[in-house]
């Protein structure tokens, strides 16, 4: 229990770790988020197009 | 070598071996960040002035240069695009601001918590580093909002590399604030001989290698998305998408 303690700095140590760690990830799922949606914007448009020809 | 740049710069090619280079950056660059981030908060000793404070620095000095270089290669690629006109520079440049603004955000986080047990503050406004990181942070706004607000793409590639270039200045301020005036935050640490013992500094290294492999990772697909995007009325895209096997 004493090493998550970090003498008493615990909560400031934890924190940061936390914090990057659930920004980065964050990041990176809202940036392929963001892939999958613009291949599918661009997908359903090409076949929009081609049901038109 | 002018050919090869010259395939790489072109969208297709990019688009693909991206897809490839992006999982072989994340992969090692996740074990090493694993590994540093035990060594730091488990195996390292305490500093002997911080205790186990200092243990931030495993995260703060990684997403501090990560908020740096993203900067840097945001404003070189912009450079880049409107001098050689390489529309894959803009897409570059457009992918590494909101990835150097996450970054930018952490350090400035992780400065503050650190800063409130070691200096007895959250925040300090006349400190030049946090001062001039926070203004950092601003660019990055202001290069997406400028970006946002404008629908031309040509025309927000243009504007954005503009105060990307304009915002270099910025970046030289950062690095140097902590020489040029008298500061709160300490000196360069990392990098100069004596001021760490190698049990502490060699986790860090690694775990700046580890997130700078992460960064490569997140910039790529970041970049994937921006050509995708850009060239959506292209017929390399109509191919890929429409094939049997289909894109991702």
């Amino acid at each position: 229990m004493d090493g998550f303690a970090m003498g008493g700095y615990g909560a400031y140590v934890w924190s940061c770790f936390a914090l990057t760690f659930v920004i980065v990830v964050f990041s990176d799922w809202r940036a392929r988020l963001r892939h999958k949606r613009v291949y599918r914007d661009i997908e359903v448009r090409l076949k929009a197009l081609g049901d038109r020809e | 070598m002018w050919k090869w740049f010259h395939q790489l710069a072109s969208p297709p090619h990019f688009y693909r071996l991206s897809a490839i280079l992006s999982p072989w950056l994340a992969i090692p660059g996740l074990a090493l960040i694993a590994y540093s981030t035990w060594q730091g908060l488990f195996v390292v000793p305490m500093d002997y002035q911080q205790g186990d404070a200092f243990r931030i620095i495993y995260v703060h000095v990684p997403t501090a240069y990560l908020s740096m270089m993203a900067y840097t290669i945001m404003a070189t690629a912009g450079a880049v695009g409107l001098i050689w006109r390489i529309k894959l520079a803009h897409a570059v440049a457009a992918a590494a601001a909101p990835i150097g603004a996450a970054f930018t955000f952490l350090s400035l986080c992780t400065g503050s918590i650190w800063g409130r047990p070691m200096w007895g503050t959250w925040w300090e406004w006349g400190d030049p580093r946090m001062m001039s990181q926070l203004i950092l942070l601003f660019l990055y706004f202001g290069y997406m909002a400028l970006r946002g607000a404008i629908d031309d793409t040509a025309k927000a590639d243009k504007a954005g590399a503009v105060l990307a270039l304009v915002g270099i200045v910025n970046l030289v301020i950062v690095h140097f604030s902590v020489e040029w005036w008298s500061s709160l935050h300490q000196g360069q640490t990392v990098f100069r001989r004596g001021t760490m013992d190698a049990e502490m500094r060699l986790p860090l290294l690694l775990m700046i290698l580890g997130f700078t492999l992460l960064f490569g990772s997140m910039l790529l697909r970041r970049i994937r998305t921006e050509v995708l995007y850009r060239e959506r009325r292209t017929r390399w895209v109509r191919e890929m998408i429409l094939s049997p096997r289909g894109g991702s």
